[in-house]
């Protein structure tokens, strides 16, 4: 992560600047979905706390930047549609 | 991003513990509340995990000031913009964990909602002290094993009941309480809604379960918030209008699980012998028959 | 410029018209004696419509300043007043609010901190929070009270400052006393006195920011430096607004106040109140033959080094009164005043004296007991006893 320049009073003016951070490197699991399996009933859209999950036109998919791998996104699925696996090294 | 998509207002990219209780909900809020949104925030996990300068996760201004006054900062707001004509439609939010709304923050909540000043204040609930490694709150409930009130030979562990915040919030005679968790979505969503369109203070007391402090596996976050509620162990309900005797109750688990389903998932309860969880459940179904079910 | 209408009034009164005339959009406040009559004539003026803002009756001090910090943050003018205990309360609060560079002024009524409870006059208050980063000006008369809360304002929001202030005036002494002054017009306030649009930042969906990060190791040391060097450049422009204000309202006020000092063997640096008995007492000591002068101190923070050294550096003796203690070391201006002169090549002999705590009298007695004491000291050439208390009452000691 790069430094910045502070500002006057500490004001961050960057909303949302979180996103230079790739907390994905934090997992040592990581979700596949089998897409046709997925209903696109979006609990794993509504559940995940790093919103890792993005909705793509007939299924989810993804955003490994940010997945942490906790794993809440298998468990939630009723479909069974999600497996969380060994990520590589 | 799809034209009906709403606009993400909580950045990826937050320092919180992965199956983060507080991360759900705080998607979920302030997707439902958002842009045109003023938030204050209390220190504590949330607070910490998003706003590392230069980093910040938040989409929409907010001020963080210190522990107690989440609520006081956030009426300084709101009669600010009154003042400037810029009030319009802006929701103002005060967020803050349990320890800054049922103890350090409660004198700052009742100031404001005795004041009727138009803000919601949030309330992220996991039950102790997170941020600062899992000590004791008025939140805390009887039998949870924290670091300042850990089980031991001859203890228990947390040996109180938890405090009835929102009953409390409601006795104010606000305009909307409600309490919610992150396993039902839609009822969540709703419940804010309702308390930021509603004239006047309102309170949602979210619950949300935090797998470092209730050392659970970080995928059973949902699950136990749903536990919770099926068990009668939270109840979900809201009170509309000031009227706290006539709550209506959200959420009513036809037959309501055991709450050794839900204790048995969570290290913070290990501890507890079968009479233990006999006194729980007997007071679980003593709370419950009181609302209803 | 137009009329000043002459009025008799107390001091919080003083202060109150100071801050009406300033037009604060938010008063978040709660009440402590002795600055009660504050929150109490500002509720009055919004009452009677003469005031376009609102109070926020807030159930405690902390609640206070937490409130002033939000409304200042959204852009608002905000002011408050407090004292005492009050100030004490909203001790961490004030330290966010010079962190976040949010000009709130406060009136404080300048009173005494437990243990034991006290209501009167004493400098403990405001000067125990000297560390937190906030501009401190100290009134001798309710006239000082009254331009001060108006300057206070004008500094304050200064985009080369941007950092809040307190204006101090006397408990009792000033805050409840009578005495004539000299209102100027509302819109020559006004005039002095430019809308304020925060250059920094505020809380505005429109462009939304976040306000009270968390500073790691990586970036706290480098935002505190650059808010204590706001603080440490703040007296130039405190100096160039003092003249403006002279300019227009005939009124001179300096970060000290030198009178008859210039060949003074032995110069009184006095804060508060005490500066009118103090130069009642040079008068007659002067008349007497005696070379003593007083340095009346009014900005306390950012401290006035640079015209001490020049003020009182040819003096054989500086008398430092503290209305103040810090218990274990002596009074807060002595350790300052100390420091100034520590590397300096000529500096005075200094001796602190302890006075008028908790509402204790000071009386033109007590000021040439300190100056005999002083000129004791220069004519031995040693400072046997740094610290010493005045006007005590050995009759109570046990």
């Amino acid at each position: 992560m790069s430094k910045v320049k502070i500002t006057i009073g500490g004001v961050n003016k960057k909303a949302g600047s979180s996103k230079e951070y790739k907390t994905g490197t934090w997992r040592t699991m990581k979700p596949e979905v089998d897409i046709e399996k997925c209903i696109q009933c979006f609990k794993c859209f509504d559940y995940c706390p790093d919103g890792a999950v993005k909705k793509t036109e007939d299924a989810i998919e993804f955003d490994l930047d940010y997945c942490k791998g906790c794993g809440i996104c298998e468990r939630e699925c009723p479909v069974d549609a999600i497996v969380l696996i060994e990520e590589e090294k | 991003m799809a034209e009906d998509e709403e606009k993400e207002c909580f950045a990826s990219g937050h320092r919180m513990c992965a199956g983060c209780g507080e991360g759900t909900a705080m998607r979920a809020i302030l997707n439902e509340a958002g842009p045109d949104t003023i938030a204050t925030v209390a220190t504590g996990c949330l607070e910490v995990t998003t706003t590392a300068f230069p980093q910040t996760a938040w989409e929409i201004p907010l001020i963080h000031a210190a522990f107690e006054n989440a609520a006081s900062v956030a009426s300084g707001i709101e009669v600010a913009l009154k003042q400037m004509d810029k009030k319009g439609e802006t929701n103002i939010i005060s967020f803050a964990g349990d320890g800054g709304t049922f103890d350090i923050g409660f004198q700052a909540l009742s100031g404001m909602f005795e004041r009727k000043h138009n803000v919601t204040h949030i309330c992220l609930d996991n039950e102790a002290y997170m941020n600062t490694g899992i000590q004791r709150c008025s939140s805390t409930p009887y039998g949870a094993s924290t670091t300042t009130s850990p089980s031991g030979k001859v203890s228990i562990g947390e040996d109180r009941p938890k405090k009835p915040l929102a009953r409390i919030s409601g006795a104010h005679d606000i305009p909307y309480v409600a309490t919610a968790t992150i396993a039902y979505i839609d009822d969540l969503r709703k419940k804010v809604r309702k308390a930021l369109d509603a004239d006047g203070p309102a309170l949602v007391h979210v619950f949300a379960p935090c797998p470092t402090g209730w050392r659970h596996g970080s995928d059973d976050s949902v699950e136990l918030a749903r536990l919770a509620v099926e068990t009668g162990i939270f109840v979900l309900w809201e009170a509309e209008d000031g009227e706290i005797c006539d709550i209506n109750v959200t959420k009513k688990p036809k037959e309501r699980k055991p709450v050794e389903e839900y204790l048995k998932k969570q290290r913070r309860f290990a501890h507890l012998t079968d009479q233990h969880i006999e006194k729980i459940q007997k007071e679980v179904d003593e709370k419950c028959e009181q609302y209803g079910f | 410029m137009g009329e000043q209408k002459g009025m008799t009034i107390q001091g919080n009164m003083a202060t109150a018209l100071g801050a009406k005339l300033c037009n604060p959009d938010v008063v978040p406040a709660y009440p402590i004696t002795p600055s009660t009559l504050f929150p109490e004539k500002i509720s009055e003026y919004i009452a009677d419509g003469e005031l376009d803002a609102e109070m926020i009756r807030v159930e405690s001090e902390h609640s206070a300043m937490s409130a002033c910090i939000g409304a200042s943050a959204s852009g608002a003018r905000t002011c408050t007043a407090s004292a005492s205990q009050g100030i004490a309360l909203m001790h961490e609060m004030l330290f966010i609010a010079a962190g976040m560079r949010l000009p709130i002024v406060m009136a404080v009524g300048n009173r005494a901190l437990s243990a034991p409870i006290n209501i009167w006059a004493d400098h403990q208050d405001s000067v125990s929070s000297r560390d937190s980063g906030w501009m401190q000006f100290y009134a001798e008369k309710n006239q000082e009270g009254l331009d001060l809360m108006i300057l206070a304002f004008r500094i304050a929001e200064d985009e080369r400052v941007l950092l809040p202030a307190m204006v101090g005036i006397d408990g009792f002494v000033l805050t409840h006393t009578v005495e004539g002054v000299q209102v100027p017009a509302e819109e020559d306030v006004q005039d002095f006195l430019p809308p304020y649009d925060p250059p920094h930042g505020k809380l505005d969906p429109e462009n939304p920011m976040t306000f009270g990060s968390l500073g790691t190791p990586e970036y706290y040391q480098e935002m505190k430096y650059d808010q204590t060097e706001a603080l440490e450049n703040a007296p130039e422009i405190i100096d160039e607004i003092f003249d403006e204000f002279e300019e227009r309202f005939g009124r001179e006020y300096n970060r000290i106040t030198p009178y008859k000092c210039e060949d003074a063997d032995i110069i009184l640096l006095t804060m508060g109140s005490m500066s009118g008995t103090a130069r009642a007492a040079v008068d007659e000591m002067r008349e007497e033959g005696k070379k003593v002068g007083l340095a009346k101190m009014t900005v306390f923070r950012p401290f006035p080094g640079d015209l001490l050294k020049d003020i009182a550096g040819d003096a054989d003796g500086l008398a430092v009164i503290d209305r103040n203690i810090s218990p274990g070391f002596g009074g807060a201006m002595f350790a300052e005043s100390a420091g100034t002169f520590i590397n300096e090549s000529k500096s005075p002999l200094m001796k602190n004296f302890i006075v008028g705590l908790g509402g204790r009298e000071i009386f033109k007695e007590n000021f040439k007991e300190m100056y005999e004491k002083t000129k004791k000291a220069v004519e031995a050439g040693e400072v046997k006893k740094p610290v010493e208390w005045i006007n005590m009452n050995e009759d109570v000691m046990r």
